[in-house]
């Protein structure tokens, strides 16, 4: 297990390097020069010039990288073009935002949809099922965007129960803690549905699949209750895939993370990202990127360890 | 005279055994394939038939009739600027579809290929080129999209390519894994035994086993391609303006939310989920009858 888990990490290695190279390739193939958008109406041939070497412009390609790289493994991201503040305490203001919408929407995402996919699975096929999945296929199919507008107009507008966006009230100077979770509750809950829909689907499946091997109907005719059997027993082994699926669906879900702040007004790491795209802060761009990619990467690995962890039947070797 | 049993046999209408009969049949077996396909032909006569017979040019500004809800003249009513919105929902559809449409054949091609090559290469070509894979699918695609789309200002022809930039990751993927089972079988060794050349057996040998699997893979990445521009527009980037287009008309509506103008709000909307829903069941249908293991 040690070896595995050690093996594993260094295999992450060349990806986590590779994540950083092309995200730098990506940057640099693009038209249009960050110096002569910083000066605007100040350009001159002289100032160009001056401002590509103080940001290291002028260096060849395969320096400028090199440079960044070694900077960013000594956690320093160099400093925003737009905002005169160095990229890592951008980042590190924006970042708790996305981290809390994110991890609150995966867990009750989970939470519904091994909820809702095990009782389906138990009513296969009956009216209950049928209506179920065409509801959750309407969410799988529904564009995130569509749903949060959905949501505001229900919940903010109409009934006025919640916000319709920020993170506290502003006209309040000293937001106490449910302020913020007030202002969480609908984004949360329009990243959580988009993502329960698809999952709740895996959950069904595989649920059904479990509910049919030999070592549940031991378990019944030990007399065990059926919730006993659904829960506790079949429970189990249906959330194994869960959890691999976990790590596929992160990227998708920091996707649908920039969709939510972006209309929620919520300033986390897709907001700050979706401003330096239109302002080309190729610094924070850069940043933004390689963290998500490297979080992807990691969560990936996590999710295997995990796997390798709870079951039992995988070999190490 | 004769034989009553054979004249019988010959009168019974001809069953298509063919392979290519039996996909098409497995194919129209679910009720939600037809209605997949149907919606997928409204949205097509919709935007592509409807600007034909609905004569009104969505770009045109009527300051006087500003946010209108449906009547008469203005069947579904207009947006912020007057403009028809009815008219706007029709040409907002076309560059959706066209672009969906022609980003996922350009991801299945180049998909394909890289995944084939990658596939019949084997060793440590393969491990290099997947893990190019893998590394570019690390990254949220909505981020390198919004990127791309923000730097490039693109029309339509470069919107493809650029939507196809992330789309083709997962079909190399597939294809790569089809290839490397197809490769050990045995009439594969047979034809290399024979003299076939690479490309030949690529052609005729590996190409008609995995279509179906590319097919599957390029429906579902339609819809991808649909909601990614969708996403774009919404978020002020996507094909520049004025042209219409779903996204950025709900964009546009989300400012007007308190004015309860649900005429803006929903039929965008509602054109999205069908083309999704619609894109996703005919996806189904084809798996089913390509018999896939896709999900």
């Amino acid at each position: 297990m040690g070896r595995y888990i050690i093996r594993r990490i260094l295999e992450a290695i060349p990806s986590l390097l590779g994540v950083t190279l092309i995200s730098f390739i990506l940057l640099h193939i693009v038209p249009g020069n960050p110096v002569r958008l910083l000066l605007g109406n100040h350009w001159t041939p002289y100032r160009a010039r001056i401002l590509a070497r103080n940001l290291g412009l002028n260096k060849p390609l395969y320096m400028q990288y090199l440079i960044w790289l070694w900077k960013a493994l000594h956690g320093n991201f160099q400093y925003s073009y737009v905002y005169d503040q160095p990229v890592t305490s951008l980042i590190l203001q924006a970042l708790p935002h996305t981290l809390e919408l994110v991890v609150l929407a995966v867990m009750l995402a989970h939470l519904t949809a091994v909820l809702i996919g095990t009782v389906q699975a138990y009513y296969a096929n009956s009216v209950f099922d049928q209506v179920v999945t065409v509801i959750l296929y309407f969410f799988y199919a529904m564009p995130t965007f569509w749903l949060g507008i959905l949501v505001i107009e229900l919940f903010a507008i109409h009934l006025g129960w919640f916000p319709a966006g920020g993170i506290t009230n502003p006209d309040n100077p000293n937001p106490n803690f449910w302020s913020y979770v007030y202002h969480l509750v609908l984004p949360v809950l329009t990243l959580m549905i988009t993502s329960m829909a698809g999952w709740a689907r895996y959950m069904r499946s595989s649920m059904r699949e479990t509910l049919v091997q030999d070592y549940i109907r031991t378990a019944r005719s030990k007399g065990a209750g059926e919730f006993r059997v659904l829960f506790v027993h079949a429970l189990r082994n249906s959330v194994l895939p869960l959890i691999t699926l976990f790590g596929l669906s992160l990227p998708a879900l920091f996707g649908g993370a920039l969709v939510v702040e972006e209309i929620f007004n919520y300033p986390g790491m897709g907001l700050l990202y979706w401003d330096a795209a239109n302002a080309r802060d190729y610094p924070v761009l850069l940043a933004i990127i390689v963290f998500l990619g490297v979080v992807t990467i990691l969560g990936n690995l996590i999710a295997d360890l995990l796997y390798a962890l709870v079951d039992p039947r995988i070999s190490y070797n | 005279m004769q034989n009553p049993i054979v004249a019988e046999i010959e009168a019974a209408p001809a069953e298509d055994f063919s392979y290519q009969g039996r996909i098409w049949r497995r194919f129209w077996r679910s009720p939600l394939t037809i209605a997949g396909v149907a919606g997928l032909l409204f949205l097509v006569l919709f935007s592509f038939v409807g600007p034909l017979i609905y004569r009104v040019n969505p770009l045109t500004i009527n300051l006087l009739h500003i946010l209108q809800p449906p009547d008469a003249q203005f069947p579904l009513g207009t947006d912020d600027l007057g403009r028809n919105e009815l008219a706007r929902l029709m040409v907002g559809g076309q560059a959706s579809l066209i672009v969906g449409f022609a980003s996922a054949f350009v991801s299945m091609v180049f998909g394909t290929l890289y995944g084939m090559v990658a596939g019949l290469a084997g060793g440590w070509v393969d491990t290099v080129m997947m893990r190019v894979v893998d590394i570019i699918l690390s990254i949220p695609a909505l981020f390198i999209l919004l990127f791309l789309d923000a730097v490039f200002k693109p029309n339509v022809a470069l919107m493809v390519v650029i939507l196809a930039s992330t789309a083709w990751l997962g079909v190399a993927r597939l294809v790569r894994a089809e290839v490397l089972t197809i490769k050990t079988r045995t009439y594969v060794e047979a034809a290399r035994a024979l003299g076939a050349s690479q490309a030949r057996i690529m052609r005729y040998y590996l190409f008609p086993n995995y279509l179906g699997t590319v097919l599957v893979a390029g429906t579902f990445s339609v819809a991808d391609s649909i909601l990614a521009i969708a996403t774009l527009s919404f978020l002020g980037l996507g094909l520049p303006p004025p042209a219409p287009n779903w996204g950025s008309d709900l964009a546009t509506a989300m400012n007007y939310m308190y004015q309860n103008a649900w005429w803006i709000i929903y039929p965008p909307g509602l054109a999205i989920l069908l083309a999704e829903l619609s894109i996703n069941f005919v996806g189904d249908g084809l798996r089913q009858a390509f018999d896939t293991r896709l999900s």
